[in-house]
């Protein structure tokens, strides 16, 4: 259970923690400032730790009544 | 009338014939259409949800950002990914709750939580102020494509008229009942358009993604960046976390929450639901290549970019397309807000003052008030000059104060009583009005703060004051609240 909790904030600091370090438009990554490219590339991230999150979930082993 | 009007015209009765065929023969009463018999599946509680976010505000808004104010436009993509992050954890705990109690609204679950009618009743009008200004970007976004399409035949405030009584008509005709088809087309052209634009004008023009970018960048030095002061990363910050509070205390979405099957559909659905987000770079993708391409758009002015943008580019039955996609993610959500509204006013306020009238009745008023406040946002829509991004800010810094004593209430031992909830919630929104009416900032308030707290989101301001004032309030009150009701100390 504990690990959920830490990969939650993971996304927070991922996306705000990290902006003023990221703040800079080169180098530019498919196409995109590097700034907007890293928050592009912690959407995907975001969804990614959602998906592992629910595998580690108990509750979600259950069935759809809970 | 140009191809591109009759176009949009097209659209608008496509929409309110389906509006009619959803509604014949179904007599669905309040409770069923709101909830929808709390069966709903991943996939259906997710288009609902994203019905409700995606509105005209992504379309032009959005855009009208990347153009007007450049990197920071980015927290529309951020708060709406990182508030699902949120959901996973929050919304399966509203949906349990809700379905134990077998509550409608959201004001009931204030209500039921904190033992307290005033509450509820406070809850519902937070809600009202709140929708307002959304609604007021959904009548912008009716008066920005008609006026727009109509190539300047048709003024602004003509066309915010014509879009006020199109919504108006359209919610009178499909009632409650909605029409998820017109949702659903709605979604599909809107992921379609965007796509399309955001793909083929930075192509067409600069030849690519990048060299737009370098173009924008060479033109307008530090544009890419968060700025030093104003927009800063601070601002950013305290923005995002605002309203990722904010997110889910829509009354609209708050029911939304209710209608799932169960609370493992939100854990599932916050998996896929940031990739949907990423349409939005789409969006500011249009914004950043129309910089170069129809500058001069100042202030307001900035959310026409996206179609003036379209306009130079193609022909007018293509408009008429862009058009009419803009024309249903304004009048799809803005009937539901609309509605809302309405039934907020006659159900949640009216009839706690009138307990003796029959739902009938309440269904008739309803009705009645669909145009009173239609008006009332035409009216804030002709007189207001806020981009509406800054709309959109603030009816997010109102509904948030509802989250402090929404948290709190999911707790086992919840030590806020209604007192400190009630207190907290107006000391909240008396702020967040004072500093908008004044048009003060963090900085002009406290002149000697370092420019990082200076930047901060006046929103949170008013959060943080709203949370102390709620946890004094309820430590003073406590005594009061066991002797006075005995019933509510299990809840306390």
């Amino acid at each position: 259970m504990k690990i959920i909790y830490i990969l939650t904030l993971v996304p927070f600091i991922g996306i705000l923690g990290f902006l003023p370090f990221v703040n800079r438009i080169e180098p530019y990554v498919l196409g995109m400032p590097f700034n907007m490219f890293w928050m592009a590339m912690w959407v995907v991230l975001t969804s990614a730790i959602l998906g592992i999150m629910y595998k580690l979930d108990p509750r979600n082993r259950e069935g759809d009544q809970e | 009338m140009n191809i591109a009007l009759l176009i949009i015209l097209a659209f608008l009765l496509l929409a309110i014939s389906l509006g009619i065929r959803s509604s014949k023969g179904k007599d669905m009463d309040l409770e069923q259409w709101t909830v929808g018999g709390r069966g709903f599946g991943a996939i259906f509680v997710f288009l609902l949800m994203a019905g409700e976010i995606y509105t005209t505000f992504s379309f032009l808004g959005g855009s009208g950002w990347a153009y007007g104010k450049g990197a920071p436009a980015l927290y529309v993509l951020i708060y709406i990914t990182l508030s699902y992050v949120l959901s996973y954890w929050l919304l399966p705990e509203i949906w349990k709750y809700a379905k134990e109690n077998k509550l409608m609204s959201q004001s009931d679950f204030f209500v039921s939580k904190y033992k307290s009618p005033s509450l509820g009743i406070l809850a519902a009008l937070v809600g009202v102020v709140s929708m307002i200004p959304v609604i007021v970007v959904q009548l912008k976004g009716l008066g920005i494509i008609v006026s727009e399409a109509s190539y300047g035949a048709i003024s602004m405030s003509a066309a915010v008229w014509m879009g006020a009584i199109s919504l108006t008509i359209y919610v009178m005709i499909s009632g409650i009942h909605g029409s998820v088809w017109t949702a659903v087309i709605k979604d599909i052209m809107m992921i379609a358009i965007i796509g399309f634009l955001g793909i083929y004008l930075p192509i067409h023009y600069f030849g690519g993604y990048q060299p737009m970018f370098e173009a924008v960048n060479a033109a307008k030095p530090g544009f890419l960046k968060f700025p030093e002061q104003g927009l800063s990363v601070s601002w950013f910050i305290s923005t995002v976390i605002l309203l990722v509070f904010g997110f889910y205390m829509w009354p609209q979405v708050f029911s939304a929450v209710y209608s799932a099957r169960s609370g493992k559909v939100f854990r599932k659905n916050a998996i896929i639901s940031p990739l949907y987000t990423l349409m939005l770079l789409f969006v500011f993708f249009v914004g950043f290549t129309a910089i170069l391409k129809v500058p001069g758009l100042i202030g307001a002015e900035a959310d026409l970019s996206l179609l003036r943008l379209s306009i130079e580019t193609f022909d007018p039955w293509f408009i008429g397309i862009i058009g009419g996609a803009g024309l249903l993610t304004a009048l799809v959500p803005g009937s539901m807000l609309l509605m809302s509204v309405a039934t907020l006013l006659a159900k949640n306020v009216y009839k706690e003052f009138a307990p003796a009238v029959s739902d009938r009745h309440v269904v008739r008023l309803a009705k009645f008030l669909v145009p009173v406040i239609a008006l009332i946002a035409v009216y804030f829509t002709l007189n207001g000059g806020e981009t509406m991004s800054a709309l959109i800010l603030m009816g997010y810094s109102l509904i948030t104060q509802l989250f402090p004593s929404l948290l709190f209430s999911l707790k086992k031992n919840n030590p806020i009583n209604q007192y400190g909830a009630i207190a907290g919630i107006i000391t909240g929104l008396l702020i967040v009005i004072c500093i908008t009416l004044s048009s003060s900032t963090i900085g002009t308030l406290f002149p000697s703060l370092p420019q990082a707290a200076k930047d901060l989101n006046v929103g949170i301001i008013a959060l943080a004051v709203n949370f102390l004032v709620m946890i004094t309030v309820s430590l003073a009150f406590r005594k009061h609240t066991v002797k006075l009701e005995p019933k509510s100390v299990n809840d306390i």
